[in-house]
């Protein structure tokens, strides 16, 4: 890229700046014209005046360009805006990046969609050209360091800030929630991500990751609200809440698995098997009609026996190969994945006992009812009707805190330090008297024991257990979710999950070719960014060993933030 | 600690008993007998393959011995580094083994693990009991890099720390185990004059808390002032054992290594 970006500064000289500058307001006007005549394609790009869906995310960008640009020269730039906005000509470069792809996947989409290009409306065209001037008048621009924010806010400031933003996010994950059409859905994450990317060439991305970073607690008890918050905004409808109820089932079941790979570095590939051990319990002493125990403890009792069987699970498969090195625990462990489903589609009475129905699993699981409250019926909090995913979502936001509450403090005890030692150099830490193999198995046994927790609910969510639920794909998924967003962290594993579980829902049409779209996203994270989308400081020295840069940088960051409270 | 601990001018500290260590048909130690009384300083001397490290590795239980028993204050170790390192006996590297992306700091405090408790339940609630020890695991660790001089290192990265300073971490390390008794395999090498004498300042600062301890070294200035008593290994035997004088005028030493023939007429001087 470089190499074209210093062709393109010396053909074009000091005009970079005025073609940007137009391409911007080329865009800007071309949002006001009709894209195409077919209203009932990408939400209605019709209208002359009045911009929608991806016309709208175009603007924004395109104003903001407008923004970058003139801090970047002109006469508003010395003053008020470049000292503002030190960062002006990486952050136009970036927005001519995502509006060359905001503009032109909508353009294509269109142009598929209608079967070519001639169906797309002169705006269309004007937004399309602007948006190819901006990105080759920005690659232009000078360069400009990332700036660093040293504002020095009073922290009930930095506590509005840090609000605000994660109101934002909740803002943004609600529309996009929303977006029916595959095409916009894409289009509004790319223009998501250019925004991000952009506040990170101002240098805000980073002054809010300092700020979150400081004020640990408020933020995740914010999150928290924000994500306690989600029902409220879906009107009562389940179809959101269904993605997102699965979400969490998945993220809590990441999260345990990240212990085991993330902290304790053993790589496990039968994890989903724990998932499936709670979830047999929970369907098994259910209240089903199907099953053949007719003993239906309360709920938190199954909890605590599902998460138990799963733990012993762990126990089991880990003490003989926990003593040998990592390729044969996660070899055991694939096969224990598979002899879980293998097992579990056996146990039909023809060949022992008749526990599982075999293939057909166990149907018509009740809905969960702790303490009179039931989880099938719609409750209608504050005029807002709340249905069955909604109740599940709640008790399910609950499980997820007390995970990552485990999962961070456990990081930072000695336990973590234990295992942090052992991933670093093994035999060390022996010598340095950490008893290893308990460590790894405690790490194993834990991460079962969380599996299994989240399992017994999710039968009831799923309303049937069958094995085909828990094949070896699911196991890759997960590790997939820790390593795209970050092994060793919460906010990755989280923001993994969200990714790996709402694509594929959203992007229905798409779904013969969701492996394949799967495996080029891992493909790219990992020779980008093999630390993963939030990596954890320690990951990020590990896997770009050589930077020395690097490590001076994250010094400070790994000794504020990681180190055991005083 | 291990200084208040009333003990006998002479009391042995660590017996090694007939160590031997076979690889195959490989003898790499053969037969040594090793005592460290409290409060020694002990040099484990000898040419390059003489078995030194092999030896410190059965001493610490990184190898189970073919034959041989090892025992610190009376009490048989059993071959397992870990119980090694609760027993009292605690080691350094060769080459340097840091936990490299971790503090300073954190290194040192993982060196406590092993004298402390918290479980896993302890670690999530949090209570009172877990915080104390939690500090104290702290400020200990925090005196211990003060005593070997890291204490403004605290918060970097063991990797990004200077060669010497790393030996010293390591040193610190192991000494947060509460040893009776620390094994540092080559502590000065690679460093210079100046790093050397500040090493032997450090090791009889460590004597002084009422460590005993082993040193392996190719450095014989640094050993012959340090020690109180040199073990000299040849092919993994012990060619003589004694005080500085006897080892430094003993001929075999010399010969073996400086070897035979030409350096033999000049070996006297």
């Amino acid at each position: 890229m470089s190499a074209i970006d210093s062709w393109l500064r010396r053909t074009l000289g000091r005009a970079g700046w005025p073609i940007a500058l137009a391409g911007a307001v080329l865009m800007a006007v071309g949002t006001f014209l009709s894209w195409t005549y077919d209203p009932n394609i990408v939400e209605n790009l019709t209208i002359y005046l009045y911009p929608a869906g991806p016309q709208v995310y175009t603007l924004i960008l395109a104003l903001l360009a407008v923004v970058m640009l003139l801090a970047v020269r002109g006469p508003l730039a010395t003053r008020p805006l470049g000292s503002l906005l030190p960062g002006g000509a990486g952050a136009a470069r970036t927005a001519g990046v995502f509006s060359v792809l905001v503009v032109w996947l909508i353009l294509v989409s269109i142009a598929v969609q209608l079967h070519g290009f001639v169906n797309i409306d002169p705006g269309g065209w004007v937004s399309g050209v602007g948006a190819l001037a901006l990105f080759v008048g920005s690659r232009a621009l000078p360069d400009s360091p990332r700036p660093v924010l040293d504002w020095r806010l009073p922290s009930a400031v930095q506590i509005i800030l840090i609000a605000v933003a994660l109101l934002l996010v909740l803002t943004a994950a609600a529309y996009a929630l929303n977006r029916s059409d595959a095409w916009v859905f894409i289009d509004f994450l790319l223009f998501l991500a250019g925004v991000v990317l952009m506040s990170r060439n101002l240098g805000i991305l980073g002054y809010l990751a300092d700020a979150t970073a400081r004020l640990r607690r408020v933020t995740l008890l914010a999150a928290f609200i924000v994500a306690f918050l989600f029902p409220f905004t879906q009107n009562g409808s389940d179809a959101n809440m269904s993605i997102a109820t699965q979400v969490l089932i998945f993220a809590t079941t990441a999260i345990g698995l990240n212990i085991v790979v993330g902290l304790a570095g053993l790589l496990d590939l039968g994890y989903i098997a724990f998932l499936g051990s709670g979830a047999y319990v929970g369907a098994i002493l259910s209240a089903s009609a199907f099953t053949h125990i007719h003993w239906h403890p309360p709920f938190l009792v199954v909890v605590l026996i599902g998460a138990c069987v799963a733990a012993c699970f762990g126990l089991i498969i880990g003490s003989p190969t926990l003593r040998v090195s990592g390729d044969y625990l996660a070899i055991v462990t694939l096969a224990f994945g598979e002899i879980f489903r293998l097992t579990m589609n056996n146990l039909d009475g023809s060949n022992g006992p008749d526990l599982t129905n075999g293939p057909n699993g166990i149907p018509a699981i009740p809905d969960l009812r702790i303490g009179g409250f039931d989880f099938g019926e719609p409750h209608t909090v504050l005029g807002i009707e709340l249905g069955r995913f909604a109740n599940y979502y709640f008790l399910l936001l609950v499980v997820i805190a007390f995970v990552v509450l485990a999962f961070a403090r456990m990081n930072d005890s000695r336990i973590g330090r234990g295992w942090v030692a052992i991933r670093e150099d093994e035999r060390a830490a022996e010598a340095m008297g950490v008893n290893t193999f308990s460590l790894k198995l405690l790490a194993f046994a834990g991460g079962a024991f969380l599996a299994g927790l989240a399992g017994t609910i999710k039968a009831h969510h799923d309303v049937s257990v069958t094995p085909d639920q828990y094949q070896f794909l699911e196991s890759a998924f997960l590790l997939s979710a820790v390593v795209l967003g970050g092994m060793g962290t919460v906010g990755g594993v989280l923001l993994g999950a969200v990714i790996l579980k709402l694509l594929p829902e959203k992007l229905r049409f798409f779904s013969d070719y969701r492996l394949l779209l799967f495996g080029l996203l891992l493909v790219v994270m990992m020779r980008f960014r093999p630390e993963g989308m939030l990596a954890s400081r320690r990951r990020q020295l590990e896997l770009h060993e050589e930077d020395e840069e690097l490590a001076e940088e994250l010094e400070g960051q790994v000794a504020d933030v990681e180190v055991a409270p005083r | 600690m291990t200084a208040t601990e009333p003990v006998t001018e002479t009391a042995t500290v660590l017996q090694a008993q007939s160590i031997t260590m076979r690889f195959g048909g490989l003898v790499a130690v053969n037969n040594v007998d090793f005592d460290v009384n409290d409060r020694e300083i002990v040099g484990l001397i000898g040419p390059n393959g003489a078995g030194k490290t092999t030896f410190f590795n059965c001493l610490t239980g990184m190898y189970r011995p073919t034959r041989g028993t090892v025992s610190y204050r009376g009490r048989r170790l059993p071959p397992q580094p870990r119980l090694v390192a609760r027993a009292g006996v605690a080691r350094t590297f060769q080459n340097i083994r840091l936990f490299g992306n971790m503090t300073a700091l954190e290194n040192v405090m993982v060196g406590r693990y092993c004298r402390t408790k918290s479980g896993v339940l302890t670690s999530i609630i949090r209570g009172p009991r877990y915080r104390r020890e939690e500090r104290e695991t702290v400020e200990r660790s925090r005196e211990l890099l003060d005593f070997v001089g890291l204490g403004r290192n605290a918060d970097h990265l063991a990797r990004n720390l200077p060669y010497g300073d790393q030996r010293r971490l390591e040193i610190a390390r192991a000494m947060a185990t509460d040893p009776g008794l620390l094994l540092l395999d080559e502590p000065t090498a690679g460093m210079n004059a100046q790093e050397t004498a500040q090493a032997s300042q450090l090791i009889f600062a460590i004597r002084e808390r009422g460590l005993a301890v082993v040193v392996i070294e190719h450095d014989m200035r640094f050993i012959f002032r340090l020690c109180d008593r040199i073990t000299c290994l040849v092919r993994g035997e012990k060619l003589v054992e004694g005080t500085a004088d006897v080892v430094q005028s003993d001929e075999r030493v010399i010969e073996a290594y400086l070897g035979t023939g030409p350096a033999k007429a000049e070996g006297g001087r």
